[in-house]
């Protein structure tokens, strides 16, 4: 089958039919396709919304077993506004609190190209260490069993007991900048040891973790006060 | 080489993630019109420049659609886009440049159901390039299509004149060779120094 | 006329069961082969890609069918692509809203079952022509032959490249895995060896064929002398 067979025509029409009789049939199909598609868009909307606030709550406990609540954050040129659980435009973060309002963490959002599309994590941030403390893969369509090791891989997920994510003195970036090194040769707590056979998705996750490390951590340093207020005034 | 810089996008479509051979995309032209190499040339010519049109007509749209808050709309208008791309261009051809129309009229209609055309303008929208990495990563992915169909093409011809069994007719040869191809093109994986 | 004759043949089982292995849509036709090839890394993803190319074909060309008398030649392969594209539209949402897992490792593949000539060369070539009954019939076969097909593909390199079926590990820890059946070239690779078996397979058929014709023409020569 091929788009000349498509267009050959089937038999030599002996009137071509008025342009009125080409464009009212090309409307009647618009329109239903179109109250078709926005039905199926109104009665979906409202789900995925709630799976992909599932799956980021579930990442999150993932990341800090200890989590009791979370609030949500948006980042607005170098600031932080605290934004309904809802929204999805813009840098989102969210504050983690354990059962006692103690401040626990931040979690933030990274992405990259992968091998093949992007890769997207949400990943954890312990103020009090200073240190990425895991991730969570969001989206990723790596191929299953290489790249897709990144969240099963023991040894590469020991990179993030502690990863070292120092703010610099200035708080305009990290001190030592995140990256992924050859498999067996990491020296330092800012290098990540890469899963040999998947190194570009090893790489990836070294690279989003630095772009949004370098970005928004000095942020988030910055405010770490207002995190912990926030929780105050949620809960009066 | 920055991972969002013109040159890498462009290097990234064309070889290391190329649209054939790493993503699958186009294969019904890559089999169908790789017999023979100028048919194949001539195909990849119109190719590119379906593809570079439709992209960067592509970008326009969703602009407004973002605008607007349609994104449900998206895929419906990429392929409306498409198709009326294409025939634009066989118009245009047609009336100005009657030589070239004779050469690619016949593959343009095919050029419609090719995958790799919307597959340039959905990855755009999804990895939300600027117009001009649209532009490097359009061209990027129409040489990238070229190419892996010319060499596709060389390595048929070759084998017309090669005594082979029964079971390898047609496709099963073809796909074979692709297999090949497309583990000599993971090669490339890494090129562009260490943001890969 | 060709219609007029197909129409007269009692509606059975042989529409349905056309597309599942004599009119394979992937081993025999060779349409659809991006999404064959580009999915199939293992069988879950096989599964949902077939499951949602079979909703899109079976609606797509039932409400072609439904039109056919309404919709002018000129403009009909626009009118198939908006209707295609409206089906793909609604299942990329409904799998987003099932299972965000599923739809993130199918990726861009779930939107480009647009461009999947399988559905756009049926709707042309059966539906225009055909009631809608037949056509729903006809389309179901195919796409569950498409389906088999995925699967086909996707069993073999998961298999081969990861030890397991539906993440069951099938072989033992020892086994080394053949990574390179999940990337791009055993994509390739596992589609031509399927082929080469199909290929064999027609072979033999027709020669079996040829031999049994020879046999019976050689008793009929022994009959008659």
């Amino acid at each position: 089958m091929t788009g000349s067979e498509l267009k050959k025509p089937l038999q030599q029409a002996p009137d071509m039919p008025s342009a009125w009789r080409l464009v009212s049939t090309l409307t009647v199909v618009a329109l239903l396709s179109g109250i078709l598609v926005v039905l199926v868009y109104q009665y979906t909307k409202p789900i995925i919304a709630e799976n992909k606030r599932i799956a980021i709550e579930r990442a999150i406990f993932l990341i800090f077993p200890d989590a009791n609540n979370a609030l949500t954050f948006r980042i607005e040129d170098r600031r932080v506004v605290p934004v309904d659980a809802n929204t999805t435009s813009g840098e989102i973060i969210h504050a983690v609190y354990d059962r006692s309002g103690q401040l626990l963490g931040i979690t933030l959002e990274a992405a990259a190209l992968g091998y093949q599309d992007e890769v997207r994590i949400l990943y954890g941030f312990d103020p009090d260490k200073q240190c990425i403390i895991g991730f969570q893969v969001l989206k990723t369509a790596e191929t299953p069993g290489l790249g897709s090791k990144i969240s099963t891989d023991a040894d590469f997920q020991a990179n993030f007991h502690c990863l070292e994510a120092q703010v610099d003195v200035q708080h305009g970036g990290l001190r030592h900048a995140i990256r992924t090194v050859k498999h067996g040769s990491k020296q330092h707590p800012w290098e990540i040891d890469a899963i040999s056979g998947a190194t570009i998705t090893s790489k990836a996750v070294g690279r989003m973790l630095n772009d949004s490390g370098q970005q928004l951590l000095p942020v988030v340093v910055d405010n770490l006060q207002l995190f912990r207020d926030a929780y105050q005034a949620e809960t009066g | 080489m920055q991972p969002d810089s013109l040159i890498f996008i462009f290097l990234n479509a064309f070889l290391i993630n190329n649209f054939v051979l790493a993503l699958f995309l186009g294969l019904c032209p890559f089999v169908g019109v790789s017999a023979k190499r100028d048919t194949a040339f001539n195909m990849s010519l119109a190719t590119i420049f379906v593809m570079f049109v439709s992209s960067t007509s592509a970008y326009g749209i969703n602009l407004i659609l973002q605008y607007y808050d349609l994104e449900f709309l998206r895929l419906i208008s990429f392929i409306a886009i498409i198709a009326s791309a294409v025939q634009l261009v066989e118009m245009a051809m047609k009336k100005f440049t009657p030589a070239l129309f004779r050469a690619l009229g016949i593959y343009l209609p095919l050029i419609t159901t090719n995958c790799a055309i919307l597959g340039v303008a959905l990855f755009q929208t999804f990895r939300e390039y600027d117009f001009f990495q649209c532009v490097a990563f359009s061209l990027g992915a129409g040489v990238g299509f070229g190419l892996a169909i010319m060499l596709m093409a060389g390595l048929r011809e070759k084998l017309e004149l090669v005594n082979l069994p029964n079971v390898t007719q047609a496709a099963a040869l073809s796909m074979i060779l692709a297999g090949i191809l497309s583990m000599t093109f993971m090669g490339f994986a890494g090129l562009g120094g260490g943001s890969v | 006329m060709p219609e007029a004759t197909r129409s007269e043949t009692p509606m059975n089982l042989e529409i349905f069961t056309a597309g599942l292995w004599r009119e394979n849509p992937v081993f025999v036709m060779m349409l659809g082969l991006c999404p064959t090839l580009a999915v199939t890394n293992s069988v879950i993803n096989s599964l949902a890609m077939g499951a949602a190319s079979i909703f899109v074909l079976v609606c797509s060309n039932a409400l072609v069918s439904a039109l056919r008398h309404f919709i002018p030649r000129q403009i009909r392969i626009t009118t198939y692509i908006i209707i295609i594209a409206t089906f793909v539209t609604m299942v990329d949402y409904i799998i987003q809203s099932i299972s965000l897992d599923l739809y993130n490792a199918l990726g861009a593949f779930i939107q480009l079952i647009v461009v999947n000539c399988l559905i756009l060369g049926r709707a042309d070539a059966y539906a225009a022509k055909n009631p809608i009954t037949r056509t729903v019939l006809s389309a179901l076969g195919m796409g569950l032959g498409f389906t088999f097909a995925l699967v086909c593909l996707g069993g073999v390199r998961e298999l081969l490249g990861a030890g397991s079926l539906l993440g069951f590990q099938i072989f033992s820890s020892n086994y080394q895995p053949w990574v390179v059946m999940l990337l791009p070239p055993g994509g390739f690779i596992v589609l031509g060896c399927w082929l080469l078996l199909f290929n064999w397979l027609k072979q033999r058929k027709t020669s079996r064929l040829i031999a049994a014709e020879e046999a019976i023409d050689h008793s009929r020569q022994i009959e008659t002398t």
